[in-house]
């Protein structure tokens, strides 16, 4: 099928198709910030641990008959503080750490999914995303942490990237350490549970690392990979949007595609460009 | 003198039940250049650690005579995440401690200015917008030197400074200590006692237990009564004082016994 401008025009003006959009948007605001800081951070593996361990909290949403992403933002947030202080203050190894928060999340996910009786609605769409039914309580709740974040970002830009590049040294000049460590995990378990609709649990991981990997390759400053991550991950996530609308194939899947599409072409632009002026 | 520094009295660090530092004593004092040595795993880094309130003591204490952010640190630059998407004049930056604005967009000049400076004093000025992962060791290093130097420190510690660098600029390095040595005190620490013994004015040995030598020559024999057994490695180009004076005097001490 064919996408002209006249098609295109039409769709914005269906509900669902804007919503879709503005879901899309704020996604790759979220995660292009939030996924720069991960990436740079190289914490992509606790992200992993987060994002799962939410899990529990749908579940258990299920069960009690929440909205399960209330359930999931709670768990998100302990597991990320857990992982963190199992660390610090226990001395477990942060990789046996994240591995714990990771399974038993999803443990507790499962066992509440179970012991709900009858059917789990929409189950599917918190596991593999679905950016068509995203609902404007949960837009405006993803448009508020876009903000949010692009405030805390802008006002303490070199305070952030002061305390990522070399926490034991950002100590020693007296920087709160330790709060923006408490705070930054905090807010990716937010971003992280907020846009668990728009990919889902398994693919949000993609949306954190691809943009940054595309962003990487043309900038290795943190305040400029910032907007360029937002910039792919808006790109990767439209584009995916559409072709999941046009193939109809599942929305989650087509966005993370088009990502990998995406950096790969890029990565093989870069290639051939740099053995180009090698030879010549 | 009465007016140290740094007091470090009866210090004791553990980690998980391994004491790596006992009872330790030093005094820092203005103008010393004072090269810790001491073996690996013998403690030195800890020292530095537990001075800089990096790790927690089990006993003893750390009496600072200077505010805190007049103490500038140069880490081990293998503890650093070379491809870290950071700019040379922002690694500069962060040295800098008290008030500042952290805003993305707020342009202090005056730290901007001074940052320059220092970039430009170590004769680094064309890489000041490049990532640290384009640098090569010496480089690298020299930008770790200015970040140490943002806030015109009193006491400047070293940690290491001269691994993953080649040997001239490891010589260029120590001259330029010396040369802020007229402005500071310098604790430089280092496993290589022949290199860093002409340029230090006095050395402590490290090996658990803290052994102050008021002088920059020490024999192995001293080495040895500090329980600090050391190798003494020298390279043919860098001037060394160690063991020159002393070798003949110890080889007939040790056939008289």
């Amino acid at each position: 099928m064919i996408i002209t401008m006249a098609t295109l025009i039409e769709l914005f003006s269906y509900d669902f198709f804007m919503h879709a959009f503005w879901a899309s948007l704020f996604a790759a605001i979220s995660c292009g910030i939030v996924g720069t800081y991960i990436v740079s951070r190289r914490i992509v593996f606790v992200s992993g641990g987060i994002t799962h361990a939410s899990f529990g909290g749908i579940g258990i949403g299920y069960f009690l008959g929440w909205n399960p992403l209330v359930g999931a933002a709670i768990f998100a947030v302990l597991s990320g503080l857990g992982i963190q202080l199992f660390t610090q203050k226990a001395k477990v190894r942060e990789d046996s750490s994240i591995a714990i928060w990771w399974s038993l999340g999803m443990a507790i996910g499962i066992i509440f999914i179970y012991l709900t009786p009858g059917y789990a609605p929409n189950l599917m769409s918190y596991l593999f995303g679905s950016v068509l039914t995203v609902s404007v309580t949960e837009l405006w709740l993803m448009g508020t942490l876009s903000l949010v974040l692009t405030l805390f970002f802008i006002l303490f830009y070199r305070l952030i990237l002061y305390v990522a590049f070399d926490e034991e040294f950002a100590k020693t000049t007296g920087l709160p350490v330790n709060l923006i460590n408490y705070l930054l995990i905090s807010l990716i378990a937010i971003t992280i549970v907020l846009n668990i609709r728009v990919v889902g649990i398994i693919l949000i991981l993609s949306l954190l690392t691809l943009p940054q990997a595309t962003a990487n390759l043309f900038t290795r400053d943190f305040k400029r990979m910032m907007p360029l991550s937002v910039l792919f991950a808006f790109i990767g996530s439209f584009v995916g949007l559409l072709f999941s609308f046009y193939v109809d194939i599942p929305s989650g899947a087509s966005i993370i595609f088009t990502l990998v599409l995406l950096f790969g072409l890029m990565k093989l632009a870069f290639f051939i460009r740099q053995n180009l002026t090698t030879r010549g | 003198m009465n007016n140290k520094l740094v007091e470090i009295k009866n210090l004791s660090v553990s980690y998980d039940q391994n004491t790596v530092l006992e009872q330790a004593n030093l005094d820092i004092l203005p103008n010393d250049f004072l090269g810790v040595i001491g073996p690996n795993g013998g403690g030195k880094t800890t020292l530095i650690k537990a001075l800089l309130g990096l790790v927690k003591p089990e006993s003893g204490s750390v009496k600072f005579h200077i505010p805190l952010k007049k103490v500038g640190y140069l880490p081990q630059i293998n503890q650093i995440d070379k491809r870290f998407p950071i700019t040379v004049i922002d690694v500069v930056r962060s040295g800098k401690t008290g008030s500042q604005s952290f805003s993305l967009f707020s342009k202090k000049q005056d730290d901007i200015k001074y940052a320059e400076q220092l970039i430009e004093e170590m004769g680094i000025s064309g890489i000041k917008n490049k990532a640290i992962g384009e640098l090569s060791g010496g480089q690298m290093q020299r930008v770790f030197l200015c970040r140490s130097l943002m806030n015109n420190p009193q006491l400047l510690i070293l940690d290491e400074p001269g691994t993953y660098v080649d040997s001239q600029f490891e010589s260029e390095l120590y001259e330029k200590l010396k040369e802020l040595n007229n402005q500071m005190a310098i604790l430089l620490v280092s496993h290589d006692v022949g290199t860093i013994s002409y340029y230090v004015k006095t050395i402590a040995c490290v090996n658990r237990q803290v052994h102050y030598h008021p002088s920059n020559v020490i024999s192995t024999e001293q080495l040895t009564s500090y329980n600090c057994p050391l190798q003494i490695i020298t390279h043919g180009d860098i001037p060394h004082t160690v063991l020159s004076q002393h070798e003949n005097h110890d080889h007939h001490h040790g056939h008289t016994h």
